[in-house]
């Protein structure tokens, strides 16, 4: 079973953005840029279903820039094969990045896409359901555990109330949640081989996706503060000043 | 114009979170509709009528409907001929998995997890775990819209008394099958909802001390949460975490109990209105969003707290 992992490339995690002064955005500049964790999870995945026998070939792919490349290197050194940047200049939303990804699979034609829940940038949560509803395929969101058997795929998901499961036909799209596995470290052997692995690029225009940005963002802004507030010395202190001041209790 | 909301329910009751989409509905312009989907689910549909905001409730029931499942609500809501402007659903974990798919099938770019409307097109929205928020215009005919629920007060649950129109049900698409769930039991109210939440981190050591917190919860008519760290030790189940990737609260108050403060953390309960913060380490970031702090080891203040409530 050929699996496609998508993968994008955001401000790493660690990083505390800063909104951009004109409000125009938050800052990219000179920032620590890494793949997205819930993708990290999707590669893992992946890889592991490769080391179980399930999975055959793994392609890894991301859009944007020439810069994106570093991140599917990162990819092809977890244990992806082959790598396909789709090169673009340009900013896509969720729709568009669906569209395009629905391209690349009609093109590699795997038996699963997994892919991250959602990128820590947008908090979107949008672009894996939205490829299953172009392609007509099942999904399952929120993984938590995959279970690949018979021509289907049983999925556990993590939703408000506990856990849910769910059999899907294949293929379909399965995204991943915090606890479905622990991303490993490339090894430097590893690293060292990605190097020579298979890594493609295509335009974005060449693939005739309809990609226009259908928002505007009007502004970016820090959210409302908030004042620190004050130290109590004990218990009794806190639960007068709960009882009385702030009059929750 | 007139606004669709996809009700969450559990096919008895009406969630608490579609109070909050309709109460964002009713921000727009134009006629509120609800579409329940679901299987045997009536009652939804008559707690719905009654709700305020609402101008006409539309029942679509079939058995494949039981559980929600995104594929079959998709289809359920695309088989629906009114001509919509907006179609909104709340940021749970059932409109953030099925309400992509109609996006996409309408064309159109999904606003997420909105937390003001601005206008017709215009809204508010969280970005980077809420270190910023944007305003987002969509130049698309129709908006799909969720809404982040702890950000629009519910309106009144009584009072209203809207037609129910039976529609059609869709079909099943055969894609995707429900297996089992394992839902967490609690007697203590809703985590999304409560008017206290009592949350522990890393620092509670282990899943057995949070019985302690379940104690103060009780004391407190609280719900129990937890921050990422401490679900991804084992202590308690993932349905407990409050954050960026979990549960957005925004309780009357909030006691975060050997909770660092990791900024993914704090995006999921800095709304908050009042925070407490109990925390053996005096330089936790969780200290500058608590309104009261009380730098001072948790396994002996919860016990006294417990005492003195």
């Amino acid at each position: 079973m050929k699996i496609l992992v998508a993968i994008k490339r955001v401000i790493d995690a660690n990083v505390k953005v800063r909104v951009k002064p004109d409000n125009s955005g938050v800052e990219t500049a000179n920032v620590k840029m890494s793949m997205n964790p819930f993708c990290e999870i999707a590669v893992e995945e992946a890889v592991r279903l490769k080391e179980q026998g399930i999975a055959s070939e793994i392609v890894a792919v991301s859009i944007g820039n020439q810069q994106c490349q570093e991140t599917l290197r990162t990819a092809l050194a977890l244990g992806a094969d082959k790598a396909v940047l789709v090169k673009t200049e340009d900013a896509l939303e969720p729709l568009a990045v669906a569209k395009t990804l629905q391209k690349v699979v009609e093109q590699e034609e795997p038996q699963m896409v997994l892919m991250g829940k959602q990128s820590i940038d947008g908090d979107n949560n949008q672009t894996g359901q939205m490829l299953a509803a172009l392609l007509g395929w099942g999904q399952g969101t929120f993984a938590s555990k995959v279970d690949v058997e018979d021509g289907k795929v049983q999925v556990t998901r993590e939703i408000d109330g506990g856990l849910q499961t769910i059999e899907l036909k294949l293929p379909a799209v399965v995204t991943t949640d915090l606890r479905l596995n622990e991303p490993r470290f490339a090894s430097l052997p590893n690293i060292m081989k990605a190097k020579r692995k298979p890594l493609d690029e295509v335009a974005l225009a060449d693939l005739g996706v309809d990609t226009a940005s259908r928002t505007e963002t009007l502004s970016v802004e820090n959210p409302p503060e908030r004042s620190e507030g004050i130290k109590v010395e004990n218990v009794a202190e806190l639960v007068d000043k709960l009882k009385n001041e702030a009059k929750v209790i | 114009m007139t606004t669709l909301v996809i009700a969450e329910h559990d096919n008895s009751e009406l969630q608490a979170s579609t109070y909050n989409t309709i109460a964002a509905a009713s921000k727009l312009e134009g006629e509120t509709v609800v579409l329940v989907a679901g299987h045997e689910c009536q009652s939804v549909a008559d707690q719905a009528a009654k709700a305020e905001g609402v101008d006409k409730v539309l029942l679509a029931q079939a058995e494949f409907l039981e559980h929600l499942l995104a594929e079959d609500v998709e289809k359920a809501v695309m088989a629906q001929e009114g001509d919509y402007s907006h179609i909104l659903a709340p940021a749970s974990t059932f409109g953030k998995n099925m309400m992509p798919r109609i996006a996409a099938l309408l064309d159109v770019q999904q606003i997420s997890d909105i937390i003001s409307v601005e206008s017709e097109d215009t809204f508010k929205r969280p970005v980077y775990a809420g270190n910023a928020i944007a305003t987002v215009k969509s130049n698309d005919k129709k908006k799909v819209i969720t809404v982040r629920a702890t950000a629009f007060d519910a309106l009144a649950t009584e009072g209203g008394s809207a037609s129910i129109e039976n529609v059609s049900a869709g079909s099943h698409t055969e894609l995707s099958n429900y297996v089992g769930e394992e839902l967490t039991e609690s007697e203590r109210p809703d985590l999304g909802t409560a008017r206290v939440v009592v949350s522990g981190g890393r620092g509670m050591g282990n899943g057995e001390n949070f019985e302690m917190l379940e104690q103060l919860a009780d004391k407190l008519g609280a719900a129990v949460g937890a921050s990422r760290a401490a679900v991804d030790a084992g202590f308690v189940p993932n349905d407990y975490q409050v954050g960026q990737t979990g549960k957005i609260v925004a309780p009357e108050l909030y006691i975060a109990v050997g909770i660092s403060g990791a900024i993914q953390h704090l995006a999921g309960m800095k709304d908050s209105k009042v925070i407490v913060a109990i925390n053996k380490d005096e330089e936790a970031p969780i200290f500058q969003v608590a309104d009261y702090g009380l730098v001072e080891d948790l396994f002996k203040v919860v016990p006294e707290l417990i005492e003195s409530l």
